[in-house]
């Protein structure tokens, strides 16, 4: 077992972990942030993303003991400070972004790693951009459209 | 996935050390390594992460014309680093999985791992790049062996790559359409001294160069001159995603396609 | 003008705030205090005998409370099948056992070995290798033809052979079909395959197992999509425990499509083991697992006959099937070939002489079950390939051979030659929506723009028709339904006037939070947010039978209307008293109860609390309290209709498929919340163009899944896809529900389908060929091109 340090969505935490534990087990298991999701074993669904140091990264592809040290955001850091929605949370409301709702925190997740690198994507680009991240309820049309609307709105 | 013990060297003599301990093995981006671990298809009993090792990041571009990419450079850094200098190795790296993993996987892993569908192996042959280790410098034409083998021996940590600049390059690759990995992908890169044709994706000894396709574009580099070719099918990968003929065929596809894109 | 709240309105899905803001609550999010984990040893060959399964090692590993195997539950039930189908000679299928673990044999990979219960997943599956099984392998059946031959491999030892059944249906109309095709104009056949697909809701599948023993108490947290039939399943028939010891939770559900429906293995599992060694015992699948243990779906193999007059007029259809149902028989296997597939086989169309064999078939593979559409999807796909074949043999458009079939609007309601009567549709009226929708004028420029460009351009329609609203109980219990398929609610009125609704229906991703909501508070006149839905816990609903075939508003809504209609009956005579006035005179209008000619009234929340604070009250003629419950059993099916377009362009070097546009007009009868209904058809598109293009489960010869993972089992990504052009306007009210409403879940993954396979084979059309099976991915289009040219 390792001690393990990081900063989870602005606040300091800390933790024992195995060499094997994924950031995903971490923060879902340790930290009980259940928001993470995982959906698959083999890296490519997308569920699991969070952001690390900034970056858009699969947490069931990453140790936790790699987070050490790191800054860490998860959709449950995504809401604005008084507890509303954030501009891509709320667009994917308003635009029926998602269904059963499983793959929506790695969605969320990317689209602001998206919007964060190109700020106006075009429909293509936003479809490209979401290659990692599966989504099995909307077709995908939704997401684009709340991703489009939410580059607008910022 | 088995347990083991996570390092985190900061130098390359310090990684080298952890890995000379029995089972310990290399962790770069580990975008390959920990599905394979949760599988229980690796047993590692230290994961030595070269991530925190800072003289192995990084892209400089040299005033002659090479680029030199640190092995435990993201995909997601080669892909902006290099989009200037040698855009069609960064347009590689930017097809490379998904955003997410190219912000973790890296070119060193790519190369130690050597997949024979991997787009690395591919543009790093065709580059006539050179592969840095702790203990030596080694062609690409003698580092990739055969499927999933590489030139590297016991705790050998590529370091980084030398990549020359050609005048020009394009890579195209044929999509598995459930991995995203390369079904077929080829590099075509022209150099002062002749033409570069790796072909990954294809082959069940993994990369390769397709010889003929060379010669023909060096005697005239154009699609036309590679529209009559075709390689053997005889060795190349047959599975549910295509026959051998299948892929033999999109060789020549993409051979002629990428020479038009140059 | 949209309206902004009720019927009608495309409210905001009030679920979405916990989903976007990571609070939902999955299975997989719970933890129960003291909770073990089990790991599952599976069978890594498909077919062999179980010579012994050594657990000693295993038992003295680092954190391991127990282990079970096949043993500890042969006293038990098997997994029970819930339809019993009879074959054309009036003898009921053949019925295996299905056993909770592997006993004797094992029969598929993935088949259930041994369950470690250990403190953590991973010494559970560190001693699950420590387990040692000795198994001597047989020679695995996969192919179904190959099942179906003299001295084939026995999967199950104890039946006969590997026919589960032979259904004819209409075996009366048989030899009338037979005639009919002897002396038609012109025949066309065409021989597919449906290809069989994995569900892949992104939410693996989850099981907690919490066994009370100061109470006897059972609870089980599960991943369904149907609670109570669940708690029916294996409490009744598996492990005999009784209904009121047994609770069923599913909180959030990550998606479904089917494959969340059926009584499961580990849900008996975790049960068991949580009683046994004194402990919660908690089950989370992987993705890998999934493969290997979820119910799959599809997999027919079809020969198709259309026989035609000379004007193209149907004068009979004749269809043989071989339809996989793996190793087992799943929950609700045996229906999905027969009664959601044969009596969809009129299709749209007035083809008077219809026959149907299906046989189907037991091979060394996962077992199959319902995936949306579930046997519709399979009846349209080679419905719809066939005439597009027809119209192109006969030289007719294929556009105007459907019209020229389809029943017509005077028609209604409609018996068709396969049983069912569809009760309204208006099949021209979606056609030409789509029509409006799709420029096909420009078609040929567009074409000749490809062609310019190097690239094969296609255009392709279908039309569909399923039965959904499943199911009107009586019809399917003659047919072999063990279940009755009505749908419960409770509508509770608070004394403040808000409302919580119970309803059997559950949803892994449909919005009923939101559309049930906008229904009760649009009948009641009062905001939507003053009415909470309550779903997925046996503890709290009375009874359901749970999301599928597109039911839950048809059935499970009609079943709130009723009740909530009683909530007014019975406020409407308090109100009356209130005013002093008769009952009769009494209105009730925007939440607001008065009698008729006087300004006299009386608000809803005034009426409510008068229900509960009974001091002027009629209480001589009715209780106080204000709760309602009704059941409602379907008088009929409901029949959602469409017509779907798709234009691609076919890379001729490569053989990639692009989809250039894909427009739908379907016609789901009155819609509640346009944007929800919008939704469901572009999920159910993408699976059907997944279908179409993308997926496909592949097996080698020895029963080994080749397509395990997300590495080789093509899932549609964001960029496989097109934006969807989706119109709903073209209605016609279902007749016989107080909404008149179809249900619009899986009409997407129906009527795709073909539609894509139509627009690719018309644009390679001139390069001779006829059909690619699918998926139409980039090897096999080549291969099409190249074998016909």
């Amino acid at each position: 077992m390792a001690q393990v340090s990081m900063t989870v969505n602005g606040k300091a935490v800390s933790g024992e972990v195995e060499g094997r534990t994924l950031l995903v087990q971490f923060l879902r298991d340790q930290l009980r942030l259940t928001g993470t999701h995982v959906g698959c074993d083999t890296g490519q669904c997308g569920a699991c993303v969070v952001h690390v140091d900034g970056e858009a990264v699969k947490a069931c592809n990453m140790f936790a003991g790699e987070a050490d040290g790191a800054e860490v955001t998860t959709i449950e850091g995504m809401a604005n400070a008084d507890g509303s929605l954030g501009t891509i949370q709320q667009a994917f409301q308003d635009h029926h972004g998602l269904q059963c709702g499983f793959c929506t925190p790695g969605m969320v997740m990317s689209a602001a790693a998206l919007l964060k690198d190109n700020p106006n994507p075009s429909e293509a680009e936003i479809r490209e951009y979401l290659e990692g991240n599966i989504c099995r309820c909307t077709g995908y049309h939704n997401i684009v459209k709340a991703i489009q609307a939410a580059s607008d709105a910022q | 996935m088995y347990d083991f013990e996570l390092v985190k060297p900061s130098s390359v003599a310090d990684a080298a050390a952890a890995l000379g301990d029995e089972d310990a093995q290399a962790l770069s981006g580990g975008q390959t390594l920990i599905p394979t671990m949760k599988q229980r298809l690796a047993m590692p009993s230290k994961l030595v992460s070269l991530a925190g090792i800072e003289e192995m990041q990084g892209v400089a571009v040299s005033a002659v014309g090479g680029i030199r990419i640190g092995a435990a450079t993201t995909h997601a850094t080669v892909a902006k680093e290099v989009a200037g200098s040698y855009p069609a190795l960064a347009a590689l790296a930017d097809g490379i999985g998904d955003p997410a993993v190219r912000n973790r996987g890296t070119i060193g892993g790519s190369l130690a791992n050597n997949d024979p569908s991997a787009c690395y192996p591919c543009g790093t042959l065709a580059s006539g790049a050179t592969i840095n280790t702790n203990k030596r410098a080694i062609a690409a034409d003698d580092f990739f062996v055969g499927l999933f083998e590489t030139a590297l021996e016991e705790g050998e940590i590529i370091t980084s790559v030398d990549f020359p600049t050609p005048s020009a390059a394009n890579y195209q690759k044929f999509d598995q359409p459930a991995s995203r990995f390369a079904l077929v992908g080829v590099m075509v890169a022209k150099f002062d001294d002749g033409v570069r044709v790796a072909v990954t994706g294809a082959s069940e000894s993994g990369v390769f160069r397709w010889s003929e396709a060379e010669a023909a574009l060096n005697g005239n580099f154009s699609a036309d001159a590679v529209a009559g070719l075709s390689v053997s099918a005889d060795g190349l990968i047959s599975d549910m995603h295509g026959s051998a003929d299948y892929r033999a065929h999109l060789v020549g596809v993409l051979t002629m396609r990428a020479v038009a894109a140059c | 003008m949209p309206k902004d709240s009720g019927i009608g309105a495309s409210s905001k899905r009030r679920e979405d705030v916990r989903f976007l803001t990571g609070k939902g609550k999955y299975t997989d999010d719970m933890n129960v205090e003291g909770q073990a984990h089990c790991y599952i040893l599976r069978s890594d060959v498909a077919h062999g005998t179980l010579d012994s399964v050594d657990t000693s090692a295993a038992a003295d590993m680092p954190g391991v409370r127990g282990i079970l195997t096949g043993e500890d539950f042969v006293e038990v039930g098997g997994l029970p099948c819930g339809w019993q189908v009879t074959d054309r000679f009036g003898e009921p299928m053949q019925e295996p056992k299905h056993p909770v673990i592997a006993h004797g044999k094992v029969r598929h990979v993935g088949d259930p070995i041994a369950v470690v219960v250990a403190d953590t997943l991973a010494e559970a599956r560190d001693a699950a290798e420590a387990i040692d099984v000795s198994i001597t392998e047989l020679s695995a059946v996969v192919d179904m033809a190959a099942a179906l031959a003299d001295g084939a491999t026995k999967v199950h030892d104890d039946l006969t052979n590997n026919l589960c059944y032979d259904w004819g249906f209409v075996e009366e109309n048989k030899d009338a079909v037979d005639e009919a095709i002897k002396g038609a104009h012109h025949v066309t056949t065409l021989e597919l395959v449906n290809n069989r697909l994995v569900a892949n809701p992104m939410e693996p599948r989850v099981a907690i197992g919490d066994y009370d023993a100061s109470t006897n108490d059972h609870t089980l947290y599960t991943t369904s999509q149907n609670p109570h039939v669940i708690r029916l399943l294996m409490g009744a028939f598996v492990l005999g425990i009784p209904e009121h010891k047994l609770r069923v939770v599913a909180p959030d559900v990550g998606g479904g499509f089917g494959s969340k429906i059926y009584h499961y293995a580990e849900e008996a599992i975790v049960t068991v083991a949580s009683k046994q060694f004194g402990c919660p015992v908690k089950w989370t699948s992987s993705r890998s697992e999934a493969f290997m243990s979820d119910a799959q779906g599809r997999d027919h193999v079809t020969k198709i006959e259309l026989a035609m007059d000379e004007n193209g007029k149907f004068l009979a259809l004749r269809t043989d099937t071989m339809a996989n149902m793996g190793a087992y028989l799943s929950t609700f296997s045996t229906c999905v070939p027969t009664w959601l597939h044969g009596t969809l086989m009129a299709g749209n169309y007035t083809t008077p002489l219809i026959y149907c064999n299906v046989k189907a078939v037991f091979t060394n593979t996962v077992p199959v079950d319902a995936y949306r559409g579930a046997g519709r999807p399979e009846a349209t796909f080679q419905l719809e390939r066939v005439i597009d074949m027809a119209a192109r043999e006969m030289g007719i458009d294929p556009i105007e051979l459907r019209m020229r079939n389809f029943v017509q609007p005077d028609q209604f309601p409609y018996q068709t030659p396969v049983a069912v009567v569809y009760d309204t549709g208006n099949y021209q009226g979606t056609m030409a929506k789509l029509l409006e929708v799709v420029d096909r004028d420009g078609f040929a420029a567009r074409k000749a723009a490809s062609a310019a460009n190097g690239k094969l351009r296609g255009f392709g329609v279908a039309s569909y028709i399923e039965a959904c609203g499943i199911a009107p109980s009586s019809l399917v219990g003659a047919l072999g339904a063990r279940a009755g398929l009505y749908e419960s609610a409770t509508v509770r009125v608070n004394a403040t006037g808000s409302i919580s609704v119970m309803t059997g229906s559950h949803s892994h991703g449909q919005g009923h939070e939101t559309t049930f909501a906008q229904v009760v508070s649009d009948m009641l006149g009062i905001e939507e947010n003053a009415v909470e839905i309550v779903h997925g816990d046996t503890a709290k609903i009375p009874f359901g039978m749970g999301t599928y075939g597109s039911r839950s508003l048809a059935v499970g809504g009609s079943a709130m209307v009723k009740a909530t209609e009683k909530i007014i009956k019975k406020a409407t005579k308090i109100a009356a008293h209130l005013m002093e006035a008769a009952e009769v005179d009494v209105e009730f209008k925007d939440g607001q109860f008065s009698v008729a000619g006087t300004d006299k009234s009386v608000a809803w929340g005034e009426v409510c609390l008068a229900a509960y604070v009974p001091h002027n009250y009629p209480l001589e003629e009715i209780e106080p309290g204000l709760e309602e419950s009704a059941f409602y059993d379907p008088a009929n099916f409901t029949y959602p209709a469409g017509a779907y377009a798709c234009e691609v362009e076919v890379d001729p070097d490569t053989g990639k498929v692009e989809i250039c546009s894909f427009a739908a007009a379907d016609d789901f009868g009155n819609v509640i919340n346009p944007m929800i209904v919008e939704g469901q058809v572009h999920g159910g598109l993408a699976q059907g163009l997944g279908q179409a293009l993308l997926e496909n489960t592949v097996y080698d010869e020895n029963g080994q899944l080749l397509t395990g993972s997300f590495m080789d089992y093509a899932m549609p990504r964001a960029d496989d896809l097109p934006s969807f052009e989706v119109d709903h306007s073209s209605l016609t009210p279902c007749t016989h529900n107080p909404l008149g409403v179809k249900g619009c879940g899986e009409a997407g993954a129906i009527g795709s389908p073909p539609a894509l396979v139509n627009a690719v084979i018309d644009a390679l059309a001139d390069k001779g060929v006829v059909h690619i099976d699918m998926p139409l991915s980039p090897s096999r289009v080549w291969a099409a091109m190249n074998q016909a040219g």
